[in-house]
């Protein structure tokens, strides 16, 4: 769809854009030495660190991936916000005192503490970067999709911006300024989430979005032809000729007065109310001929209860389909153990003085996150009810539905959304540029670097890295975010988890099983994902019956794999003598 | 604040309290609960529990709940040692 775009939404945008950078460039000054610079001197405050976390962790994937996927298949985004929530009770309980206790600068701190091994360090930073690109790539989606409606420019461009804004943030002053943008970020997206979710509940459902005219059910077709032009409905798109928003509500339950409004709600009645109403939603069918790729969108009237139970992206749960199912198993399994995992998230612990602050950021991080995701439910039901999404593009759910409020609203939440994009990014890329100068460069290859150096690497690792995650965010362009990330939890757990355990849980853990595990790990994930389904039909535009795997997610295989190749390479190799350094 | 000392049971290893591995495992329990009803018995998530709205959401609500609950068990219990 074509969005009009308005001065206060430019105007806002970048009073926030440039707020971000001038405070980086602020905080620059405190980031001087490589203990600042990747740590922050590990005098962050613990209230501060938690909610840093949640702003790490609250990627475009939590608010726009999930907020999109509810509006669009209902219950089943929210299973996302469940696992993604359930990871950090292993990164609590398990993880934080450990790491905070093994590690200085980077995860692989932690894994090489007992062995002073290069080839922990090496396979650690790989894994590390592919995670961190993994996980730059929704980020960069994410930002592609907001700059469109918001600033009017193309996909490409919002990429781009985000990589040249995140790269000069990490350059300039590394994890304090991080540490500081995510904070207010994470702040930020907390309090706007909870004020758009009182403006919905204030507003209760309404039929046809309280249109007066009834919405137009008649199917829409999109065709983009062989020489980029877009069609809609076999006419050229243009502002006044373009897909209609939808998303309506079609009858309210018999019991509210006025069959056509039910007023302000409370939050459970809110549910209640649509859970017994009927929902239009949009279904996209995909064809291609001679002149170009057909989309169609027809509209389907469907009971809220059916809405608000799982199985409507999780197709195979009705079904009783077995690989279905277990693709089902395994995401939620990678999303449980993947938080722990995350090369990002794991290198916050550092920012804080003690286990015991590592423990309180962590409880108020989640805290933090668990009352975004409860958030997240009304806002992703309040945007499939309310006439504005754009079917699309899955991932502005959540702006789009601002804008049904007012203007600046719609603005406001577009910049957080986009603050979002940066805070996480620029996690993701100090997780890398930390890996690459500190365990590849330093231990690796041996190479001495003196404090100055160090930084010095490491921020030109960053600008490395940017110019990576801007040229996958434009490749992967149509991705829902939500179902990127999840393949990023994958790897992580799948390659980080079982080294982290069992090096804390299991005496007889050697270098070579901790390598093994997690080269092993890292590969079969990533070669199971690129076999899979879902990558056959979604990058490569093949067929999904071509696909080597029974399903898309890998972590219930390579998870146990992984556990499996460190406990047998251990076994097979000498007796580790305790050597901390 | 009393900092809490970690267990060294591995070699020169600092390892999560055993308070933290309890409430791990509660969690596990709640949380492949969960996974299970979804996967084995999903017509059970369409009752309706707590004021008109069904299982699936009360639940899932629950969860997230309880992720903090046990958080903050683990917080005061570990700040008392």
């Amino acid at each position: 769809m074509i969005h009009e775009t308005s001065g206060v939404a430019v105007a806002i945008f970048t009073a926030f854009v440039l707020g971000v950078i001038g405070l980086s460039f602020f905080l620059g000054r405190k980031g001087q030495s490589a203990g600042g610079y990747y740590a922050a001197h590990g005098q962050i405050h613990w209230f501060v660190n938690g909610i840093a976390f949640a702003g790490d962790y609250l990627s475009a994937a939590s608010f726009l991936g999930i907020c999109g996927m509810i509006a669009f298949s209902g219950y089943d985004g929210f299973l996302y916000s469940i696992g993604f929530l359930a990871g950090w009770v292993v990164a609590l309980f398990v993880i934080a005192e450990p790491i905070k206790a093994l590690g200085k600068f980077t995860f692989a701190d932690a894994l090489d503490s007992r062995f002073n091994s290069r080839g922990i360090r090496l396979a650690v930073a790989i894994s590390t970067l592919v995670v961190s690109v993994f996980y730059l790539i929704p980020q960069m989606v994410g930002a592609g999709s907001l700059i469109k409606p918001l600033l009017g420019l193309p996909h490409e461009a919002g990429v781009i911006l985000v990589g040249v804004t995140v790269t000069l943030i990490v350059v300039t002053a590394g994890m304090v300024s991080t540490t500081w943008v995510q904070f207010i970020k994470g702040s930020l997206l907390v309090v706007f989430c909870g004020v758009l979710t009182v403006l919905i509940l204030g507003r209760g459902l309404a039929v046809n979005a309280g249109r007066e005219r009834p919405e137009n059910l008649a199917p829409q077709v999109r065709t983009v032809r062989p020489d980029g032009m877009v069609l809609i409905d076999g006419q050229p798109q243009s502002r006044d000729h373009d897909l209609r928003p939808v998303g309506t509500i079609a009858r309210l339950p018999d019991r509210f007065a006025d069959r056509s409004a039910t007023g302000p709600l409370g939050p459970l009645a809110y549910l209640a109310a649509l859970e017994d109403s009927t929902i239009v939603t949009w279904t996209a069918r995909k064809h291609a001929d001679a002149e170009g790729v057909h989309t169609t969108y027809t509209p389907v009237e469907r009971p809220g209860r059916e809405l608000l139970k799982p199985g409507g992206f999780f197709k195979g749960l009705a079904s009783g389909h077995l690989p279905d199912r277990l693709d089902f198993v395994s995401l939620m399994l990678a999303l449980f153990c993947g938080t722990a995992s995350l090369p990002h998230i794991l290198i916050r612990y550092y920012t804080v003085k003690d286990a015991a602050a590592a423990r309180q950021s962590t409880v108020v991080g989640i805290a933090t996150i668990g009352v975004f995701y409860v958030l997240t439910l009304y806002l992703g039901l309040g945007a499939m009810t309310a006439g504005a999404l754009d079917p699309t593009d899955t991932n502005m759910a959540a702006p789009l539905l601002a804008k049904t409020f007012n203007e600046t609203l719609f603005a406001i939440i577009s910049a957080i959304a986009f603050t979002t994009v940066l805070g996480t990014v620029s996690g993701l890329i100090m997780a890398g540029s930390g890996a690459v100068a500190h365990d590849l460069v330093e231990s690796v290859c041996g190479i001495g670097m003196t404090d100055h150096e160090k930084i010095r690497c490491g921020k030109i690792a960053a600008v490395g890295l940017g110019i990576v995650a801007m040229a996958l965010g434009i490749l992967f362009r149509n991705f829902n975010v939500s179902f990127l990330v999840g393949w990023a939890f994958n790897i992580a757990a799948s390659a980080n988890l079982p080294a982290l355990v069992m090096l804390l849980f299991w005496p007889r853990t050697t270098w070579q099983g901790i390598v093994a595990a997690v080269t092993v790990g890292m590969l079969s994930s990533l070669t199971w994902i690129l076999l899979s389904a879902d990558t056959f039909e979604k990058v490569y535009g093949l067929s999904r019956d071509l696909a080597f795997t029974p399903f898309s997610q890998p972590a219930v295989v390579t998870i146990p794999l992984g556990f499996l190749t460190l406990v047998v390479v251990s076994l097979l190799t000498p007796t580790p003598i305790p050597s901390r350094r | 604040m009393p900092e809490a000392e970690p267990h060294h049971e591995a070699p020169g290893l600092p390892r999560a309290s055993r308070l933290g591995l309890a409430l791990f495992w509660v969690y596990v329990v709640l949380y492949g609960g969960f996974i299970s009803l979804v996967l084995a018995r999903s017509e059970l998530l369409s009752m309706r529990p707590l004021g008109g709205v069904n299982l699936a959401i009360v639940s899932g609500m629950g969860l997230i709940a309880a992720a903090f609950v046990l958080a903050v068990v683990f917080m005061l219990l570990r700040s008392d040692r």
